[in-house]
């Protein structure tokens, strides 16, 4: 007779957990949780007008498009689609991989393509290729909240180069590749999302693109590109990606289908030279040997139908509408103290508050009015950062919510503002929490061209480094 | 018996809280009670009625669920609950009321002053800052008035620094402390029914202060139970944690938290719902007493209170 099926025990003594904590890997100890994601946890009530997400909005795809797609699937390839794949990914999704990139200009070898599960593990196995415990890898400042627990868990020691509106601020990476070369040291990698940034909604300008390939390629450092938001351009003329600029030697890239048709399907891939490429697949292999060919199918499917730019087209005319209205929304409603990016496009804004505003806390405050962004903190691995900034995230919510939600930021943020005020006791504090405005452009991120070195020493550091911990 | 878990709600302390009741009710099935988990929202009072438990287990923290709120409910539906009654819980979740409450039963505390927005936005209490700021001396210690898990508490180690914490502060309540920082090792003292249990002694691993990410995270701050504490040491500590839960009229169990000084123990503030996670304190003190978590939680129902209808 087979026993029922009973219930895990529930671990109950501090036995118990010693026991499992002398297990953990070492590399844990830099998995952290925070009272951050605790918070996060509230944002997803359903009454939370939530900017937190890094959402693309999937409600216009037309659900005839995709019952067709999912028929003719099961239709013709049953067989196919619930069997396994190669661990590189079907020819034929590596073709829809290619009109992608050659929409912005790439044209890789198809060799070269591995199809992955979604973007972030694209991140995770490059990481997992090149990554020793100690090494450094670099990244921008701030940086895309999912990457920092990614180069953490490989114990990488993680150093942020300051960005401005042009993007990472090339000469302090110079700066720092001097340091490190001083130190007898080698960063793995550069990681950087050069196109409307997560989450600064920055763009890295073309000139500095040409340096950062240049110096790659002088340096022989590897530079990974990371790349979801390209397409999704709403205003100025496109840049070539780096990818395209350095012909893919030095250059690692990161593509991701979630932003252009849907994250639910988790369908990324990497492009790499083949020596890289070879370590890379027999990463994803022990990961998970193969994406899923279920959605590998269907994004065929969709490709095989031609309407996959209209669709990209219609995305971008939706989130222009909604930056608009969010750009109009915190011109109304944040304090003039408060400054943002106006990214051309992609999904984020990042905002930038007075240095006395803690935005961990104005999150709990916010959340008490029913709204949540992220608190700036979460794009820096050196958690004292980023503390006075939010990433707003554009494309989740519709127009009307952006609005209210941005209007109830913009109350809690005044009360904060106001408060500070009365407590300095001085009509000039406002000028007093800000001594750098004049290094500062409307983004609240230092001036392209400011001296690198900032007399202040506070906003441009150019050696960070992740917690001792 | 019919056992409701009464957690989550709308607290910042959400997540601990579902970590807690996670850990009661898996020990409530476990000793063969009849569990009810409900998430504490706009329908708490329809699924009580329509539960109609014998008793709940209160396993909620921070507003809503720790300062009297959710017990006024269970009082007016005739529910026993556990944990201290409606006015306890109601003293302990304002820090304010609390210390003005042990300092009136002789019970050490360290010295404060209190302050809400008014105060600031129209009465020019700003003016009084650097008088305060010389009366508690720096490094001192700004708090929300009510919120717990270390949430919002921020550490001013000049008078330039006091504004922006008070900003912070000011985020989870509309009205704050400011606290003299004491420099000692941080204890805690769980009181179940009338008996103290072991003391519990907080040493985050990385010299950090215990702050939220230290209390809820496996290896991140280690723990001695008992704490290494020489006689007198451990029974005025016990005396004073003791001290401090009668004071404030907490009943079932709470969990007393202290700072021991060169000038002996300071009472911090009083959980009176205090977590029950995999790292919370009290069932580790209770296991160092030779408690199951079990047993725990059979003790903390048989403690709450009948009333004389039921």
């Amino acid at each position: 007779m087979v026993e029922p099926p009973h219930r895990r025990r529930a671990h109950t003594r501090t036995r118990d957990l010693e026991r499992y904590a002398g297990l953990f890997a070492e590399r844990t100890g830099v998995m952290r949780s925070s009272a951050m994601r605790d918070l996060m946890a509230i944002t997803a009530r359903p009454e939370v007008i939530s900017l937190a997400g890094g959402l693309p909005d999937t409600s216009t795809f037309p659900a005839g498009t995709f019952a067709a797609q999912m028929t003719r699937i099961a239709r013709e390839s049953t067989a196919e689609a619930l069997q396994y794949g190669p661990t590189e990914g079907f020819e034929e999704t590596v073709d829809c991989i290619l009109e992608v990139m050659g929409a912005e200009g790439m044209l890789p070898d198809p060799d070269d393509v591995i199809v992955t599960t979604g973007g972030q593990q694209a991140i995770d196995l490059v990481s997992k290729t090149l990554v020793d415990p100690g090494d450094v890898v670099i990244c921008e400042a701030p940086t895309y909240p999912g990457a920092v627990p990614v180069f953490c868990s490989y114990q990488a020691e993680v150093v942020q180069i300051d960005c401005d509106e042009d993007g990472m601020r090339i000469e302090e990476l110079e700066a720092v590749l001097a340091g490190l070369d001083a130190e007898g040291r080698r960063p793995k990698f550069v990681y950087t999302v050069p196109s409307f940034q997560n989450p600064a909604g920055v763009t890295l300008s073309l000139e500095r693109r040409r340096r950062l390939v240049e110096l790659a390629r002088q340096r022989e450092l590897l530079v990974v590109e990371d790349n979801p938001y390209g397409l999704l351009r709403f205003s100025g003329d496109p840049l070539p990606p780096l990818y395209q600029l350095d012909g893919g030697d030095f250059v690692i890239y990161i593509g991701t289908f979630s932003k252009i048709l849907s994250p639910g399907i988790r369908l990324g891939w990497a492009v790499a030279p083949p020596p890289v490429m070879e370590k890379i697949v027999l990463g994803k292999q022990a990961s998970d040997l193969c994406t899923s060919t279920l959605t590998q199918h269907f994004v065929r499917e969709y490709f095989a139908e031609g309407r996959w730019r209209e669709y990209i087209a219609d995305l971008i005319g939706i989130y222009h509408g909604r930056r608009d209205v969010m750009v109009g929304a915190l011109r109304e409603h944040f304090p003039a103290e408060a400054t943002w990016t106006e990214p051309e496009g992609g999904l984020f804004i990042w905002a930038t508050l007075p240095e006395y505003i803690d935005t961990g806390d104005l999150l709990a405050k916010a959340l008490r009015e029913d709204v949540a962004f992220v608190p700036g903190q979460a794009a820096y691995a050196d958690e004292s950062r980023g503390r006075n900034s939010m990433r707003l995230n554009f494309s989740g919510v519709g127009e009307d919510e952006i609005r209210e939600g941005i209007r109830r930021i913009g109350a809690a943020v005044a009360e904060q503002v106001e408060l500070y005020e009365a407590l300095t006791n001085s009509a000039a504090s406002s000028a007093l929490a800000q001594p750098r405005k004049s290094d500062m452009d409307a983004a609240g991120l230092p001036r392209p061209g400011a001296a690198e070195q900032g007399q202040d020493g506070g906003e441009v550091l150019p050696f960070r480094k992740q917690g001792s911990a | 018996m019919k056992v409701a878990v009464l957690k989550g709600g709308r607290s910042l302390e959400r997540g601990v809280s579902l970590r807690s009741a996670a850990r009661v009710e898996d020990a409530l099935e476990r000793l063969g009670h009849e569990t009810v988990a409900i998430d504490a929202d706009g329908d708490l009072v329809r699924r009580l009625r329509e539960s109609s438990p014998d008793v709940a287990f209160v396993a909620m923290h921070g507003r809503g669920g720790e300062d009297g709120t959710a017990q006024e409910l269970l009082e007016i539906l005739g529910i026993p609950f556990t944990g201290p009654g409606v006015a306890a819980c109601g003293r302990c979740m304002d820090k304010v009321a609390a210390k003005q409450v042990l300092r009136g039963a002789g019970v050490p505390t360290p010295d404060w002053f209190a302050f809400n927005e008014t105060a600031f936005r129209e009465l020019g209490a700003a003016d009084a800052l650097p008088t305060l700021g010389e009366r508690l001396g720096f490094p001192l210690v700004v708090k929300p008035g009510r919120g717990g898990s270390a949430l919002g508490v921020k550490f001013a180690s000049s008078p330039a620094e006091v504004p922006a914490a008070l900003v912070s502060a000011f985020s989870y309540d509309d009205r704050v402390l400011l606290e003299r920082f004491v420099e000692g090792r941080e204890l805690a003292v769980s009181v179940l029914g009338s008996e103290p249990l072991p003391i519990v002694e907080a040493i985050p691993a990385d010299g950090d202060r215990y702050d939220f990410e230290a209390r809820y995270e496996i290896g991140r701050t280690e723990f001695a139970c008992p704490a290494r504490l020489d006689d007198a040491a451990t029974e005025a500590v016990t005396t004073a944690a003791l001290a401090a839960f009668e004071a404030l009229g907490c009943s079932g169990f709470s969990r007393v938290d202290l700072i021991l000084g060169a000038e002996g123990p300071q009472v911090l503030e009083v959980n009176a719902i205090p977590g029950l996670t995999d790292t919370s304190l009290l069932p580790q003190a209770a296991e160092a007493a030779g408690i199951s978590f079990e047993e725990l939680v059979e003790r903390i129902l048989e403690l709450a209170p009948r009333p004389a209808a039921a």
